[in-house]
């Protein structure tokens, strides 16, 4: 009944999408704004529907219904109230619902935003977003359904299906196989709805995108338009993003946090767009420029956006044959292929009214040191793509599958991102249109000094790794230069007014939230950036058999085991926990509890490590194998991670940073008229 | 003379019962080495292991990943370390055995020098682009063109920068 209500409320979505694409094209097409009206209506009714149809999923998630496929694979009866409705996105059917469901919640707020100033555009925008929902859809009442129920034939064998098949009979199996263990943490339960919501909320600025070329409208209102929606998406992909890192950190058992798992690089190389775009726009904004490359950045983005989901979803990864054999795959490569090439003809058809109005003055404006950050970001994309497609053209040209792992990815982005912290330091004071190295090494030789005096006291503590140097060195120089920046301001406001220093800091961010706000994420990028130098250049390892009351040294620490318990748990888990100490120095520094938990139902293990953290070094135990009778003896294998909190605490300071940027301000401006551009436009 | 047979005599002797203890050590330094191989750390089978890729276990390293296969892969690295064979020898004797996807990094032969040769023939094209454009919208100089800018953008940080400018 409930699978039912759940799958008719998808089909009755699916079937509003289209009325409403075609509503809108009419109502557009023939100057009939009720029929237009009645699409917005279709595209604000998407959002009650799909939250039936996900309730449904979730109702049945929580009563335990493993009559439905989707619950049996991914929920038992032992698994906690929380994980069985977070269960939503744990599997493929039922995270593609998830997706459609925030992808109408974001392009109905949309619409519900001031439908008559920006009616130009959103009519459009519904058009965009609407195509990118009923794909989504379909994909789930044609290829994924997760409704589907099990049937017992009178012949004994057991079958999915949506409908009742000839004489069958509902299955009922006794418990459902759980969800993965890997998946059963708190990063993984937040880590999907954040990358989904950065993916689903770049498709907005694509929409508004595409809407500025169909109707012409070529100056900038559309970036402005959707420049909060960019950083929203921006910030909440970057959240998902670390996330990953926090649950690979806690969770995978390798004391690292980034792997260039192409899934990872698939959830990557839209921010790596992303990113280009946020900074691309500003020129158009200041200068009129850059306008058809601005285009070309979001359409990538979208593109990239779905490529993503597509690659973790198709089966690609694992073997061109699995895409071959699946028909999610074809589906998405389809998508895929249209909508790029429908965007990149309406650009050649608008390319002319996108010409700069302004020309570049100088090599060190701050927007030609942005076209060099924008480079830099494509270069690491390139990396990123070609080195996650490369084992597909290697299997498919030599029927040999080749790996593409770290070593490959570290070597070639390290010097690009090294060359992105530079432009950080330097790009936020070059002024636009010109500079002169005059005035940018006015600007920029007190932070030098200071990243120096970091610099040399990392010599003297006793670095001798160039590459760490260098990466200390510029993460110093972008956190000085920010810090520099702040303070200048924070001078002439209190000069000014006579105002407190807090009083002035805040007033400073008060009146340019975006430049300042800005700045506190360049800081946290910087923070970020060490400790990755931190745990990439300096991570050092050792692994060991100890018996209880032996330890293990690896560099000022030392590691004792004293103990270890096995025992069985209320939600089906079997637990083996150790209990170390911990000295630094030879002083004690506390105990930690390495573990492993075998799930019964899902039959899989998981590896909780025992960390020790600080902002100087993390300290990770794994425990990796013992005894089973007696526990005298286990393996452990542990870490030495220097600075990784850093990232950690880089990540919060990139939370506040991107509020602040994108803190609703009061607009200060009705929509402008259409432009001479748009008339040039409609003219071509 | 009879002192110098007498010294023959303890010299050859001692010959004997050193080549007889030499006969004894050998078998004994042999049993030694048989009761005591070489037996390699975890931490030099994890420096191998570290950089490859096991095919079932898809993108994780082999020294961190958790399954019995992994776990077997290892020790036979440690099986190889113990008989004397090189890193090298054994990574080619796990390409041999599964393919090269087994290596961290492809191999740099035929085909996938692609991997290597694209990425930065890509960067040095845009970066060859970009320069080019930059350059010719340089010698364009523009028009009447005003510098649009953060202070023509925002009052406020106008003031605040010609502040700036005073106090320095």
């Amino acid at each position: 009944m409930i699978a039912n209500l759940g799958y008719g409320a998808l089909v009755l979505t699916l079937i509003v999408s289209f009325y409403g694409i075609g509503a809108a094209l009419v109502g557009l097409r023939k100057n009939k704004p009720a029929l237009v009206d009645s699409a917005r209506n279709a595209m604000l009714l998407t959002f009650p529907l799909l939250t039936l149809s996900a309730l449904s999923i979730i109702y049945l998630l929580a009563t335990n219904h493993f009559e439905v496929e989707y619950v049996a694979s991914v929920t038992s009866r032992s698994m906690p109230m929380y994980l069985k409705v977070t269960a939503l996105w744990g599997g493929q059917s039922g995270s593609l619902v998830f997706w459609s469901w925030l992808m109408s919640a974001f392009a109905s707020a949309v619409t519900l935003r001031k439908w008559d100033r920006d009616r130009e555009f959103l009519p459009w925008v519904i058009v965009v977003s609407l195509i990118t929902l009923a794909f989504f859809l379909a994909l789930n009442l044609f290829v994924e359904n997760p409704f589907t129920r099990l049937w017992a034939l009178p012949s004994g064998q057991v079958i999915e299906a949506m409908l009742r098949p000839a004489g069958g009979s509902l299955y009922f199996p006794s418990d459902g196989r759980g969800l993965n263990p890997l998946l059963r943490h708190p990063g993984m339960i937040i880590h999907p709805p954040m990358l989904y919501l950065g993916f689903v909320s770049f498709v907005i600025p694509y929409a508004f995108a595409m809407a500025a070329l169909i109707t012409g409208r070529t100056d900038d209102r559309w970036i402005r338009l959707t420049r909060r929606w960019t950083l929203w998406a921006w910030m909440f992909l970057t959240l998902g993003l670390v996330l990953g890192g926090r649950w690979a950190y806690d969770v995978l058992g390798w004391g690292g946090y980034w792997g260039w798992d192409p899934v990872e690089i698939a959830a990557f190389m839209p921010w790596l767009t992303g990113t280009a775009f946020l900074h691309s726009v500003m020129i158009q904004e200041k200068r009129g420029m850059l306008k058809q490359w601005n285009m070309v950045l979001i359409i990538l983005t979208y593109a990239l956006v779905i490529f993503g989901t597509f690659l973790t979803r198709s089966g690609v990864l694992s073997s061109v044959h699995a895409f071959a054999q699946s028909a999610i795959g074809p589906l998405f490569f389809a998508f895929i292929g249209i909508t790029f090439i429908v965007s990149i003809s309406l650009l050649m058809q608008r390319w002319n009214a996108l010409k700069a109005q302004n020309q570049m003055t100088s090599m060190l404006s701050r927007e030609a040191l942005f076209l060099l950050n924008n480079l830099l970001f494509l270069g690491i994309l390139v990396v990123c793509f070609w080195g996650v497609i490369f084992p597909l053209i290697s299997e498919l040209f030599t029927g040999q599958k080749v790996t593409v792992g770290p070593p490959f990815y570290e070597r070639a982005n390290g010097p690009l991102m090294a060359g992105l912290l530079l432009l950080m330091a330097v790009a936020p004071l070059a002024a636009w249109g010109r500079s002169t190295y005059q005035t940018l090494g006015r600007a920029i030789w007190k932070p030098t000094v200071a990243a120096a005096v970091v610099l040399v006291a990392v010599i003297i503590s006793g670095v001798t790794n160039i590459y760490a140097m260098i990466g200390i060195f510029l993460a110093s120089l972008v956190i000085a230069v920010t810090i520099h920046q702040y303070w200048r301001g924070i001078m002439a406001r209190r000069k000014r007014d006579g105002s407190n220093f807090l009083a002035a800091f805040t007033k400073l961010m008060q009146r340019d939230p975006r430049r300042y706000g800005g700045y506190l994420v360049h800081i946290s990028m910087a923070m970020l950036a060490i400790g990755i130098v931190g745990i990439e250049m300096f991570q050092t390892e050792t692994q060991g058999t100890l018996s209880q009351g032996e330890s293990l040294e690896l560099g000022r620490y030392t590691m004792v085991y004293d103990e270890l318990a096995v025992f069985n748990t209320n939600d089906a888990r079997n637990v083996a926990r150790a209990v170390v100490s911990v000295y630094k120095d030879g002083k004690p520094v506390g105990e930690l509890y390495p573990r492993r938990d075998f799930f019964y139902d899902s039959q899989q293990p998981m590896t909780i490590p025992g960390v020790r953290s600080t902002f100087a070094d993390d300290f990770y135990v794994l425990l990796v194998d013992w005894e089973e009778i007696s526990s005298n003896s286990a393996t452990f294998k542990i870490y030495h991670n220097p600075l990784v909190k850093w990232m950690w605490v880089g990540s919060w300071v990139f939370i506040i940073g991107t509020l602040i940027s994108a803190w609703p301000e009061k607009e200060k401006e009705t929509a402008p008229k259409r432009s001479q551009h748009r008339v040039a436009a409609a003219a071509d | 003379m009879k002192q110098h047979s007498t010294f023959n005599l303890q010299f050859s002797t001692t010959i004997i019962f050193l080549l007889f203890l030499a006969v004894l050590a050998v078998p004994v330094t042999a049993l030694a080495q048989d009761a005591e191989p070489y037996a390699p750390t975890d931490d030099e089978i994890n420096a191998i292991a570290r950089e490859m890729f096991c095919p079932v276990c898809e993108n994780v390293p082999l020294d961190v990943c958790g399954t019995q296969a992994c776990a077997q892969w290892r020790a036979l690295i440690g099986e190889k370390l113990s008989q004397g064979w090189t890193e090298e020898e054994i990574k080619q004797y796990f390409v041999d055995q599964y393919g090269a996807r087994v290596l961290s990094e492809p191999p740099r032969e035929g085909i996938n020098w692609l991997v290597y040769v694209v990425p930065p023939v890509a960067f040095l094209v845009g970066a060859y682009v970009l320069l080019k454009g930059l350059r010719s919208w340089r010698q364009i100089e523009p028009e009447s063109t005003p510098l649009v800018n953060d202070e023509i953008s925002d009052d406020y940080v106008a003031r605040l920068e010609d502040e700036l400018r005073k106090s320095q």
